[in-house]
């Protein structure tokens, strides 16, 4: 008791610290293990995720690229009046186009495919249409006769394109033995080339996967994002400044800042829900339309664009509201002549993110009836459209094996159109950037 | 001993004084930053403001042109006149007081705008100028007043956050005149600026004493002693005393004025 005590009241006098004792050296390989380990975690994780991208990507080019390709046939056309069933008297009078828009180019294709011989059914159901846009473009061809390359059957192509495993046993590979010698007689003939795919770009949806492309789809995306940006950016830039910049702090601002925090986190299709109740069937807006799937990805993005303008608003210095505010600028002024175009290439980026965020967007879609099968390129922000992810999810489904390379292309498209916009919202960000 | 504010407020008679506070109090939320402040500012001196950090001098500063309304839950009570009219009453519109009393900042804050567009931002608001002659001629002899004209006349397309610290506070100045006000706040014009910036703007308030009435705010007690003839002492919230610029250095009234200028705290 007494020795307890005695230490108690006497501290134990400090030993000077060896800084090169074992147990310190120790701890020295502790840390720089732990340090190393800790690398190796890191980039291990960095490692795995960059292996999935990179599989991803290269299964997709690996079964797209040749999407953007299509096999033509060659055949010579003779442009025969009596054939296409119009009068050649009729060719030279005002109504030369409309006698040409009615002729019969179907029998013409008929016609001119028999010189494939035992091939001749396996041109493409809508070849006749290269006849007629050749015809209209050039009317002096009636009585001519022409070479052309017309689309082949999706089969033909596939083959051409050595999509098929040709040493499968036949009931398994997917493509019958005729189609198979008819494309070695066709191939063999020197009929046949792969060239840069026209339809895929400007095309919209088909039953044909030689006819299908990706153009509707793309304009229908843009339409779409067209009503959502003109809807979203303004209400978001115009609620941010007001809960930033004039809004009476209090229960009522925390209630709606909460409630704009979890709009963000709502689940898309949530949305389209509210689109399908709301806007279809109560204001009674056209179903499949641009303008209804705007304004619900409208909906969807704009706690999006409001956070990221609170925040660019919160970073531009008060400093600058001052000086404004002391030569006499009235609050409107200070907010929309100095701290709104100050914080403009932060609202961009997030408005940019936002709209990659839509342009992705499939769910919400799917209940407004967006997913419709639409064979024209809409016309307008009202006529029945399909955006981009659509089209892939349509094709996605399709039984038939010349939609796998198209949806792999389409993703491509999609993919291609999301880097384009996150790059400018990068550029945005470093070119307009300041440092206070 | 004279302890009654409302009695020190005013030195001498020979002035009409240009703005004048009479019972000041300011309070945020619960607390209150400034206690029953009287004062009158001259027309044709330059007023310092002098006093420890947390005083109040800088929030009295701001009252004088209501920039504390942007302030949540700043109160001002008492009476604040400029040329006899009451700036907190309905009538005032606060946007004009703002433009008839100009303030430069602690740390210069141009836009980031070119130095032209700076300077003519103020006048273009307030409808200053008909045409682009007009601005052209209220941007050169804003500039030229606050001696910034020759370095910049070739450059007024840059930027004006380009310019070195004392430039772009010179340049706020010369926004803030551009506007022809009649008071210019400045609170602690000088704090961010080194020592030859600091001169050149000492200078500076001296070539403008006597055309706009000046209310410096400074902590610097050998900066006030230049470039005031006024020098008001705050402490704690309260005016402690207000006088004569050497009257208040070489015999102050106070003990605690006294202290504070000897360097017992601060």
């Amino acid at each position: 008791m007494a020795t307890i005590a005695a230490s108690a009241a006497a501290p134990l006098e400090r030993q000077p610290t060896d800084w090169a004792s074992p147990e310190m050296q120790g701890r020295i390989a502790a840390r720089y293990r732990a340090e190393r380990n800790f690398r190796r975690l890191g980039a291990g994780a960095l490692m795995v995720a960059a292996g999935f991208l990179a599989f991803l990507l290269f299964t997709i080019v690996r079964d797209g690229w040749t999407g953007f390709l299509r096999t033509e046939a060659r055949v010579e056309v003779m442009f025969d009046a009596a054939t296409l069933g119009v009068d050649p008297a009729a060719l030279r009078g005002p109504g030369a186009q409309a006698v040409l828009a009615r002729a019969d180019y179907v029998a013409l294709m008929d016609k001119a495919a028999l010189q494939l011989g035992p091939a001749s059914d396996m041109l493409s159901d809508a070849a006749w249409l290269a006849l007629r846009d050749r015809l209209v473009a050039d009317p002096t061809l009636i009585g001519r006769t022409e070479t052309l390359w017309v689309p082949v059957r999706s089969s033909i192509d596939l083959l051409a394109k050595g999509k098929y495993d040709l040493d499968a046993p036949a009931d398994s590979r997917g493509v019958t033995d005729r189609e198979v010698s008819d494309w070695r007689w066709l191939d063999s003939q020197g009929r046949l080339r792969t060239v840069f795919n026209q339809a895929f770009i400007g095309n919209a949806d088909s039953t044909e996967p030689e006819l299908a492309g990706i153009g509707g789809a793309a304009l229908g995306s843009l339409f779409t994002l067209f009503v959502t940006i003109a809807i979203a950016f303004p209400l978001g830039v115009f609620s941010a400044a007001w809960l930033e910049e004039f809004a009476p702090r209090g229960r009522l601002a925390d209630i709606i800042e909460l409630s704009i925090n979890n709009l963000a986190a709502v689940p898309s299709i949530i949305f389209g829900l509210l689109g399908l109740a709301f806007f279809l069937n109560y204001a009674g807006l056209p179903r499949s339309s641009p303008l209804v799937g705007g304004i619900t990805l409208a909906l969807m993005i704009m706690p999006v664009i409001v956070i990221a303008a609170r925040v660019a608003i919160q970073a531009v210095p008060p400093s600058i509201r001052d000086a404004a505010l002391g030569i006499g600028a009235s609050p409107i002024q200070v907010v929309f002549q100095h701290v709104v175009p100050l914080a403009l290439p932060g609202i961009m980026t997030g408005t940019i993110i936002g709209i990659s965020r839509a342009l992705g967007e499939t769910a919400p879609l799917l209940l407004i009836g967006m997913r419709a099968f639409v064979t024209d390129t809409p016309q307008g922000l009202t006529a029945p459209a399909t955006v981009l992810p659509m089209q892939v999810f349509l094709w996605s489904d399709d039984v038939q094996r010349g939609f796998v390379e198209k949806t792999s292309a389409a993703i491509m498209v999609l993919l291609f159109i999301l880097i384009l916009m996150n790059s400018v919202a990068i550029y945005l960000r470093n070119r307009f950037e300041r440092r206070w | 001993m004279n302890t009654n504010p409302a009695q020190n407020a005013a030195i001498g008679h020979n002035h009409v004084p240009k703005m004048t506070a009479r019972n000041v109090n300011v309070f945020y939320g619960q607390k209150q930053a400034i206690k029953d402040v009287s004062i009158d500012v001259s027309p044709e001196h330059v007023t310092a403001f002098i006093g420890p950090s947390g005083c109040g001098k800088s929030t009295f500063l701001r009252c004088l042109n209501r920039m504390n309304d942007t302030v949540d839950g700043a109160r001002v009570e008492g009476r604040i006149e400029l040329d006899g009219q009451d700036i907190y009453a309905p009538v005032m519109d606060v946007v004009q007081l703002r433009a008839r009393v100009g303030m430069v900042f602690q740390k210069p804050n141009p836009f980031p705008k070119s130095i032209y567009e700076n300077v003519a931002y103020g006048p273009r608001i307030h409808g200053l100028a008909r045409a682009k002659a007009d601005m052209d001629n209220i941007v050169e002899s804003a500039l030229r007043r606050a001696g910034l004209w020759d370095e910049v006349k070739d450059r007024l397309g840059e930027s004006g956050t380009a310019m070195s610290g004392g430039q772009q506070q010179r340049l706020c100045i010369a926004r803030a005149i551009a506007v022809d006000p009649e008071v210019i706040l400045m609170d602690e014009p000088c704090s961010a600026l080194d020592p030859i910036a600091t001169a050149r703007i000492e200078e500076l308030i001296d070539e403008l004493r006597g055309r706009y009435a000046i209310v410096i705010v400074t902590h610097n007690m050998q900066q006030a002693a230049r470039v005031s003839q006024r020098t008001a002492f705050f402490h704690l919230g309260t005016l402690v005393e207000y006088d004569e610029t050497p009257a208040i250095f070489t015999n102050p009234q106070q003990t605690r004025t006294k202290d504070y200028i000897t360097g017992r705290y601060g």
